[in-house]
């Protein structure tokens, strides 16, 4: 028989019927179903495959413990049917078989079962080679299916503060809950299911004098009219880190993380199995989930029932069989008495009660059709069921205590960890192995009213049923290749022996070995099961076998809830200049450079982007262009120190320069290594303004902090990066001074006033400006910056001053026409022409003879590998053919084949009408006139060293 | 073949009595009082260099000392990733000898570790980017290393999933490719190396922790351990993120210092991903386990420590990265994440060789990248400490690169450390 | 994550801050340190397991470097002090 729904009860609405599909075909069950507990109404009996030997499987629990419903749901692989919410339209189906879970062609492995044990496969597969067998070992692998068109709704991270958090809604969490907020106490409780309750769901009792529903309603009534208690249900708690931040994920989509000052752990505890032979059978269940369905979704897992137990607490399931009018066939109890009042209840009941029994397999393929029991006397008897409840007692919820730092103990009576000392959170109620609810009440109140800012009012009081003692055991008999110990990943009880004999005894070898808990169950019913097993095959107690680490996740989190917003464009944001939409407006192709987002060239019409770089730099030495400068960086420097500062962190002496002048200067780090380059100006006194590439102005404002802060805390000076603050335009080309002219300024253009590295403010334009006379072209070049609001109004009038003049406008040119142009001139680009291996001396900077006084690298330039022969130096590089291309990045071939240096900044220039580029060579600057050969991936031509200045050697279109 | 090789075959028998005849991997011996070499380390290095020191310099009168269970640090806690695509002729040397010895693992050792070559691609974002693929796949074609430099349709063709659109946050312009790069078992090349070295008469000694060093005439002669003193001609050290912590016990420091790194690993899925693809924008790289999950990697956790527990922004930063590069994987979920203790040292390489006591050998430094090593650092561990001398594949990798500034920084130059 | 007690802003996410290593690192005179001591200026590290002083810079906040003991296993922070104290005297 299969599952059903029960005429009457449970927790759903059967007012809202809910239509989903499984596999294929259409089903109907009710609004509050999960997708676990519609299938099982339905009648589906098989809802998955195992992952190695292709068994049939159906549903084993009721919570994230499920290690056999592992469902694609859309484009989702891989969820637990008991945690997917039945919606309308719900499209979900098995993994990991194919052509469908009733007939599945990779059951073809279980035959082969026998010479398939844990590990199989690190004693074969070595011929011909692993990358032979490999497609065929990944395609058996693997559960779901990744739907590569489609992808996941953005999430959220949102931040939390209270003063307790409580995890888990169950009795002990609510308790806890009511006790730490009744003084006011900002307190936030967290539930994964979508209704508080916890064990009270499943099991009803009586609380305060009334029945536990009405007690949860009013308890729930009571913490929502707390303005300062937040309820956030459907959220779970998977991970607690360092200094006591707790995550959570809500529906799946938003990222919690939340800070308390005191953290409840009401976890609660998971029920484990006992293995026996073919327990893996659809249609044996652990014994409180089928008690769940039946009272929470009034779902019967069959019509005929089999308890196998080792403890009283499983009677429930029994009891509630009988009680919805089920027939219990037996209740096969590994003990040899039981008489509690659970047991003696459901002898009371007529139901059969064999003690001293155990449950040695279960029978029939595709679904339990019976039992096979060695009763009292060591008979062997068979009982036909279609349901196995199987219940080895439980094991706390311990994982997030442990996350939290705190250590573990076993508790012989339970059998189980139970939370010990140390950590930052408290555990309370099952979670510490209290199962009673009158004592998980009481416990959790307790643990409230411990951190409660004023009178947590009284303990709910409830009596604990009175259970007998319970009696470990782990593997019930039948043949242990085909008793489970970890259904998700086909551990069996065998492959425990097998990893004991071959050594694999620690617990982490164990798991490695047999990839038990690796699934996406992650072991949550079977890890005590199978370290109490290991520790019998190797003659150790559970306790010193030790549990694997617990580390985040508890539960598996949805990746794109952990992405949060950062997706798309917000993924690692980047800056925009602030004539950003101007630049589109002109057809610029904008490209990321250090985290700006700035036009690379500005192609017009149907130009490519090569022949559009080419023009742009045509232009430029033609007649003039405009540059968006912007995002060069710019640090206000100024103090009575300042100079002397300054003269540390750069290799030239920078306290000498003159107010009103520029000079270039390298900026190297401790390692001697070339950081940075830039233009800086003296404004006046004790106050500079320097500036630096666009990718290393955070960098180098820190840079001078930390030294400032750290080292040099007698230098008085103050450091302000002002990058942003202005919007720089570079006017370029034999025009440029004309076109500042006509578009009108204060300041003297002559070049005997405002000569070549020197530096001006006034206005330009009618705009406030500071005007700098430096280039990175090799032309005539101002650098004129303003406040960033109007660069787009300076653009506009610098371009329109050609009217003005009576002569073209100036061409807008993109980054990559400058580089072609600073190539030309052979200027150093930082990080190309650069990288962290390069000292000043190499690229011409004798640094390290700079006398007097010391700055930042000095040291480390005079190390013996940064003064030896044989070192990259910056050359240029002639290709000796007129027509040929060279590229950036090929190498240069060295005598003996290896490199001998590589091309760093190449181009096709249009001054030269060929190829040139510059290139960091072994010993280059004792080779001028060298033939060498150059390899880019096998194509090979010949070059010519030169000195690295292609175009204007002695400067004079600079004035 | 010795009688209890592992093979189909051996499968097949085993089978019909159940698997109940297999033997140990490796012996569990207690410590003898003397050895002729002492490696302190069951990682993949340390247990490396005891096979290679009994197999290749016969010395088989050693001992493994691990603290807790072989394979336990780094070893198992790292992405698997195995390549020799370096930029430097000695990083190249280095990590090629470890994956031509890696292509052979699998038999030398009688113990599949699975090595899968199935391709390690590095993507270009920008121009930029390509210019830097293009020196490097030249720098690495240089040192004899096969490598191809990839267009952005040849990247799509062989990551057809991966988000190539101009609209993507990091377009994909191409990238550069080892075809010889994968990934393999990290366990099994731990527990290969053991039963390897064990059948050769190495003693593995697990849970034995070392807390000194016997110093007798300035000479470093064996060990304090948690089970007792243990004496031995020459004592080498692979212990990684804890290198620092023996070293200050032999009474020198070590350019070195420790950080959590953190990988992360979904839910398993039927294949989807056939590289290992790295984005250099982002510093995340990925792969798909033979088991169907991916396996995720990114940056350190940036503050020094030995805690092999991993923060959650740096595990949503990397994930983030992983979502930008691939939309569809932001349908999966989180099944697990670790950190492992690495030794990180400024220039990413590692220190090999002898140490500033005497009788005792270094194999620390390692940083992120240890795990693609290990052949090669037994390899060159186990020779120093046979012969007294310097391998000459290890000379650049020497204490004294950091007195004389020759750092081999691969990040510096390739902008991809290990 | 880790709570990191600026002094002057308070406590604040450690996203907020960069970890710039052990701190108390002295300079020598680059003129007479010999290759051995400037290279264990800039590469030698005690990188301790347990207590150990670091400096952390609150770069998404104040701007302000400090210097502060923290455990490198259980990242339990103890002290937190000046850039320009000496390092407090070692835990009993």
């Amino acid at each position: 028989m299969t599952g059903f729904r029960l005429p009457g009860g449970g927790r759903i609405d059967r007012g809202r019927p809910v239509a989903f599909r499984f596999e294929g075909r259409p089903y109907q069950g009710y609004d509050g179903d999960t997708l676990a507990s519609a299938l099982l109404a339905a009648g589906v009996t098989i809802v998955g495959r195992s992952f190695k030997y292709h068994r049939p499987r159906g549903l084993f629990s009721a919570g994230p413990e499920e290690p056999n419903a592992i469902v694609q749901v859309g484009p989702r692989p891989d969820l637990k049917a008991t945690q997917v919410p039945l919606v309308n339209g719900l499209e979900a189906g098995p993994v990991n078989c194919w052509p469908g879970t009733r007939f599945d062609a990779g059951a073809a492995m279980g035959l082969a079962r026998r010479f398939l044990p844990a590990g199989f496969y690190y004693k074969t597969f070595k011929w011909p080679d692993w990358n032979w067998w490999e497609p065929l070992v990944r395609r058996a692998a693997g559960l779901g299916r990744v739907d590569p068109a489609a992808t996941a709704p953005e999430g959220q991270r949102r931040h939390l503060h209270c003063d307790v958090l409580v995890v888990g809604a169950g009795p002990a969490g609510i308790a806890a809950a009511l006790a730490a907020g009744a003084g006011g106490r900002r307190v936030v409780l967290v539930e994964q299911d979508r209704l508080l309750g916890g064990s009270l769901l499943v099991d009803q009792g009586e609380v305060d004098g009334m029945p536990s529903d009405l007690w949860l309603a009013r308890a729930e009534a009571e913490l929502a009219a707390r303005p300062e208690t937040r309820i956030l249900r459907r959220t779970t708690v998977f991970g607690c880190y360092d200094h006591g931040l707790v995550a959570a994920v809500e529906r799946e989509r938003i990222v919690w993380k939340i800070r308390a000052a005191r953290v409840i752990v009401a976890t609660g505890a998971i029920e484990r199995p006992i293995a026996f032979q073919d327990d893996d059978r659809p249609g044996v269940m652990l014994a409180g989930a089928v008690r769940a369905y039946v009272t929470r979704w009034a779902t019967a897992a069959g019509r005929r029932l089999v308890l196998f137990t080792n403890n009283d607490d499983a009677y429930r399931t029994a009891l509630v069989w009988h009680g919805n009018g089920l027939q219990v066939a037996a209740v096969i109890d590994a003990r040899r008495s039981a008489d509690g009042p659970l047991p003696d209840a459901a002898r009371a009941a007529g139901i059969p009660v064999a003690t001293n029994a155990t449950l040695l397999r279960a029978l029939g393929r595709r679904h339990v059709r019976g039992v096979v029991v060695r009763d009292g006397n060591r008979r062997l008897r068979r009982i036909a069921c279609d349901t196995i409840a199987v219940s080895g007692g439980r094991d706390p919820a311990v994982a997030l205590f442990v996350q939290a730092g705190g250590r573990l103990a076993w508790q012989d009576a339970i059998a189980a960890f139970v939370p010990g000392d140390g950590g930052y959170t408290v555990a309370t109620g099952a979670a510490t192995g209290l199962f009673g609810l009158g004592s998980a009440l009481a416990h959790g109140h307790a643990a409230g009213a411990a951190v409660a800012g004023a009178a947590p009012g009284d303990p709910p009081l409830a009596a604990d049923v009175t259970t007998g003692t319970m009696l470990p055991l782990w593997h019930a008999g039948g043949d242990p290749a085909l008793s489970w110990v970890d259904r998700a990943s086909d551990v069996t009880v065998a492959d425990v022996g097998l990893a004991a004999r071959e050594g694999y005894v620690s617990v982490e070898h164990y798991k490695r070995y047999t990839t038990s808990g690796m699934s996406p169950d992650q072991g949550k019913a079977s890890g005590v099961v199978a370290l109490s097993l290991l520790g019998r095959a190797t003659g150790r107690a559970p306790a010193a076998v030790g549990t694997t680490r617990f580390r985040p996740p508890w539960d598996p989190v949805p990746i794109a809830a952990l992405a949060g917003a950062d997706r798309g464009r917000r993924l690692r944001p980047v800056l925009h200049l602030p004539a950003h939409d101007q630049h589109l407006s002109r057809g610029a192709a904008m490209e990321e450079y250090g985290g700006w987002m700035r036009p690379a060239a500005y192609p017009q019409g149907a130009e490519t982007r090569q022949a559009a770089i080419r023009r742009e730099a045509a232009a430029v030495r033609a007649h003039a262009g405009l540059f968006d400068a912007s995002p060069l960086g710019k640090i206000d420097v100024r103090g009575p120190d300042a100079g002397r500062f300054l003269d540390r962190m750069y290799i030239h002496r920078l306290s000498s320069l003159k107010p009103g002048r520029l000079r270039y200067s390298l900026a190297a780090n401790e390692h001697g290594i070339v950081q940075d380059d830039g233009v800086i100006a003296r404004l006046g006194p004790d106050r500079f303004l320097v500036g630096t590439t666009s990718g290393g102005a955070a960098r180098m404002a820190e840079a001078f902090e930390e030294w400032l802060q750290c080292e040099w805390v007698d230098l008085d000076v103050f450091v302000t990066p002002v990058t942003q603050q202005w919007g720089v335009v570079n006017l370029a080309g034999p025009q440029a001074r004309t076109l500042l002219g006509a578009a009108g300024t204060d300041i003297d253009l002559d070049p005997a006033a405002f000569p070549h590295m020197t530096f001006r403010e006034g206005t330009v334009a009618g705009i406030p400006a500071r005007v700098a006379r430096v280039s990175f072209t090799g032309e005539l070049s101002y650098e004129v910056a303003v406040p960033a609001r109007r660069t787009a109004e300076l653009w506009d009038a610098l371009a329109a001053a050609s009217v003005t003049a009576g002569i073209p406008p100036p061409v807008p040119f993109g980054v990559e026409a400058l580089m072609t142009l600073r190539i030309e001139k052979g200027y150093l680009h930082v990080g190309a022409d650069t990288d962290g291996t390069t000292y000043p001396a190499d690229i011409g900077f004798d640094a390290a003879g700079r006398r007097g006084d010391d700055f930042v690298g000095r040291r480390s330039m005079q190390r013996p590998d940064a003064v030896r022969r044989g070192r990259l130096q910056l050359v240029g590089l002639l290709p000796e053919a007129a027509d040929a291309v060279l590229a950036a990045g090929a190498h240069v071939v060295a005598t003996g084949e290896g490199s001998d240096g590589h091309v760093s900044s190449a181009c096709w220039s249009p001054a030269l009408g060929r190829a040139i580029g510059l290139a960091m060579v072994r010993d280059g600057r004792s080779r001028m006139d060298e033939t060498v050969t150059v390899d880019d991936l096998g194509r090979r031509l010949s070059a010519r060293i030169v000195p690295p200045v292609f175009v204007d050697p002695d400067g004079s279109r600079l004035r | 073949m010795p009688r209890f090789a592992y093979s189909a075959f051996s499968l097949l028998r085993h089978g019909l009595t159940g698997h109940r005849r297999w033997r140990p991997a490796w012996r569990m011996p207690d410590p003898k009082p003397h050895y002729a070499a002492i490696v302190v380390g069951g990682g993949g290095h340390g247990l490396a260099t005891a096979y290679y020191l009994a197999r290749t310099h016969g010395l088989t009168d050693v001992a493994v000392l691990e603290k807790g269970w072989i394979g336990g640090g780094n070893t198992g806690r790292n992405t698997t990733v195995v390549r020799s695509n370096y930029y430097f002729p000695a990083s190249g040397q280095l990590y090629d000898l470890a994956l031509r010895l890696y292509e052979g693992l699998s038999r030398e050792l009688d113990f599949n570790v699975m090595l899968s070559q199935r391709g390690m691609l590095m993507l270009a974002h920008s121009h930029h980017d390509m210019e830097f693929a293009r020196r490097t796949a030249n720098a690495i074609r240089r040192n004899g290393i096969d490598c191809q430099l990839l267009d952005q349709a040849a990247v799509a063709r062989r990551v057809p999933i991966l988000d190539i659109s101009a609209d993507a946050r990091f377009p994909v312009l191409g990238g550069y490719r080892q075809a010889r790069g994968g990934v393999a078992r990290h366990d099994a090349v731990a527990w290969g190396y053991a039963r390897a070295a064990d059948r050769l008469g190495v003693d593995i000694i697990q849970n034995c922790e070392v807390g000194g060093f016997i110093v007798e005439a300035g000479r470093i002669v064996g060990v304090e351990t948690s089970r007792g003193p243990i004496r031995a001609d020459r004592v080498g050290l692979a212990a990684a993120g804890h290198s620092g912590v023996l070293a200050a016990k032999a009474g020198f420091r070590l350019p070195i210092t420790s950080h959590a790194l953190q990988a992360f690993v979904s839910e398993p899925v039927k294949p989807i991903l056939d590289e290992v693809v790295l984005s250099p924008a982002t510093g995340v790289y990925v792969s798909q386990s033979d088991k169907g999950e991916l396996v995720v990697g990114g940056g350190l956790d940036l503050h020094p420590s030995y805690s092999q527990r991993g923060n959650l922004p740096v595990a949503e930063n990397v994930l983030s990265g992983l979502v930008g590069m691939f939309p569809c994987f932001a349908n999966l979920r989180l099944m697990r994440s670790w950190a492992g203790i690495v030794d990180v040292v400024v220039d990413s390489s590692p220190i090999i060789g002898p140490a500033p006591a005497y009788g005792l050998y270094l194999n620390c430094g390692w940083g992120t990248g240890g795990f693609k090593a290990i052949p090669a650092g037994g390899t060159l561990l186990a020779h120093v400490m046979a012969t007294g001398e310097q391998h000459p594949i290890a000379r650049p990798f020497g204490l004294e690169r950091f007195r004389d500034g020759a750092l081999v920084d691969e990040a510096a130059a390739s902008g991809i450390p290990h | 994550m880790m709570r990191i007690p600026c002094p002057w802003c308070g406590p604040r996410d450690e996203v907020e801050f960069r970890c710039g290593g052990e701190s108390h690192i002295a300079r020598p005179d680059p003129d007479r340190a010999d290759d051995d001591a400037w290279a264990a200026y800039l590469f030698d590290r005690h990188n301790v397991r347990g207590a150990g002083s670091e400096r952390w810079l609150h770069r998404h906040g104040c701007g302000r470097w400090f210097n502060l003991v923290r455990d490198t296993v259980t990242h339990e922070i103890r002290t937190v002090y000046a850039m320009t104290d000496p390092r407090p005297e070692r835990d009993p």
